[in-house]
């Protein structure tokens, strides 16, 4: 036999039991869409799935348990003394994992000038997040109390490194875990959601990990409770715990009141109006949070 | 004398097969199906507590549109159109009146079969139960039955996503 056709020979060899093994094995259809409106929820600050502030056990994307799905986000607050942006996408598996990324930016305006940063000076931080749904589903399961339950866990970090050294933070890296239990109580039209989240970010990591104060992981509760006006539009508010670990600097635990509308299945906006406390000794920081969000 | 035991025993061989037949004769334009036990339960759901609710869904009347507008989104849906392909829509129509009215606690008796025996053929997924549910919450709001009154009878419905999802 030519070399030619030994090659040609072992290639027929080689591939026929491959290509056998194709037509054996099971079509693997990979799903797109298929979540009832607002139920893969809005996109936190921090890009999870969840209200605005605090994450929930729902899992972002449209897909359910056959599928995968995503979400894309901005959203803008506009506060007295400064202004924040937050933008990421975020991926959903199965209706089980979602693997996030969000960019968060905040712009200190004229505070930057007065505390010698420079007018506009803008602390950046880059989140990673991880999020799995470990048991029962928030929706379906009308007859019991059982809530979804997920949880997560976000790695942080600040571009302002010496900055937040000079402000009295440990680290300008860091990391959190949480876990979040979601129940949506359809007899009385409700969504209820409790977080306990293992963190030690100042402004969530805004002003870096850790301080002068204490530099420990603590348990920080976040609670949303939402009441379902249509299959389209959610109404409720938020309130989430904060460490306070800086000396120069009070912090303060956060509120807000919201309203999600799901235009359609593939976007969400979400305002609301929150009351931030003190950032960075200038107190009363409350206003206008939008956000869009963009998925399949 | 065994002119009667002959007859008793004609009889007894006659009325045999009846015993396989559904217990009820096929209502007019229904298919027939395999026999079961016809019990309440089979709804899937106990009732609900009083009768503010079957009020809210505009009593027996609310019901009948209901279904049938819920029964037609479901011929027409994309989505759902070849679950259905197969169903037999007047028997449909009918078991899903009395299933909703006996939720309702309008005093209706549903003699369909279970949810899990009903699902079993459809292959349904969670997407598609939850197109299902879409033409649901569509057909509710064509009646005008307010948003929290829809959600009670959802919260009765959801569970049965456990036996109607198989795939």
């Amino acid at each position: 036999m030519s070399r030619p056709g030994m090659a040609c020979f072992a290639i027929i060899m080689w591939a026929s039991p491959a290509a056998h093994a194709q037509e054996e094995a099971p079509a693997i259809d990979i799903e797109t869409g298929g979540k009832l409106k607002l139920t893969r929820a809005v996109s936190t600050i921090e890009g999870q799935g969840g209200g605005g502030l605090a994450p929930w056990a729902l899992i972002t994307g449209n897909e359910t348990d056959r599928g995968v799905g995503g979400t894309a986000h901005v959203t803008a607050v506009d506060l007295p003394d400064y202004s924040f942006l937050s933008y990421g996408v975020a991926l959903g598996l199965f209706d089980r994992v979602e693997l996030s990324y969000t960019r968060q930016e905040f712009d200190t305006q004229d505070v930057g000038a007065a505390l010698g940063l420079g007018r506009g000076f803008t602390f950046g931080q880059d989140v990673w997040g991880a999020k799995v749904r470990v048991i029962g589903d928030a929706i379906y399961d009308q007859d019991t109390w059982l809530p979804q339950v997920a949880v997560g866990a976000n790695w942080k970090k600040n571009d302002q490194g010496a900055v937040v050294s000079a402000v009295g933070g440990t680290d300008d890296e860091g990391w959190e875990t949480y876990a979040t239990a979601t129940k949506i109580l359809l007899d009385s039209s409700l969504l209820l959601n409790g977080t306990l989240r293992w963190t030690n970010a100042n402004q969530t990591g805004l002003l870096g990990y850790g301080g002068n104060l204490n530099d420990d992981h603590e348990l920080m509760g976040e609670f949303s409770a939402g009441w379902l006006l249509s299959p389209d539009v959610l109404v409720g508010a938020e309130y989430r715990m904060k460490p306070d670990n800086l000396a120069i600097a009070k912090e303060d635990d956060w509120v807000d009141i919201y309203a999600a509308w799901a235009i359609n299945h593939h976007v969400t906006l979400t305002g609301a109006y929150v009351d931030l406390g003190s950032i960075a000794t200038f107190d009363n920081q409350r206003g206008v949070y939008l956000s869009l969000q963009a998925g399949f | 004398m065994w002119r009667p035991l002959i007859c008793a025993a004609a009889t007894i061989f006659l009325a045999a097969p009846a015993f396989a037949q559904p217990s009820s004769p096929v209502p007019p334009g229904e298919e027939e199906v395999d026999p079961y036990t016809v019990a309440d339960v089979n709804a899937g759901a106990a009732p609900v507590d009083g009768q503010d609710l079957f009020a809210a869904f505009h009593g027996h009347d609310g019901i009948s549109r209901i279904v049938d507008d819920l029964v037609d989104r479901v011929q027409t849906d994309p989505r759902l159109t070849e679950i259905f392909k197969a169903s037999d829509f007047v028997r449909l129509r009918r078991t899903l009146k009395e299933q909703f009215c006996y939720i309702l606690s309008g005093g209706c008796s549903y003699t369909g079969r279970d949810m899990k025996s009903v699902h079993a053929d459809h292959g349904i997924t969670t997407a598609e139960f939850n197109a299902l549910v879409e033409a649901l919450q569509g057909a509710l709001a064509r009646e005008g039955v307010a948003f929290s009154a829809q959600n009670r009878l959802l919260a009765k419905l959801a569970p049965m996503k456990r036996d109607a999802v198989t795939r």
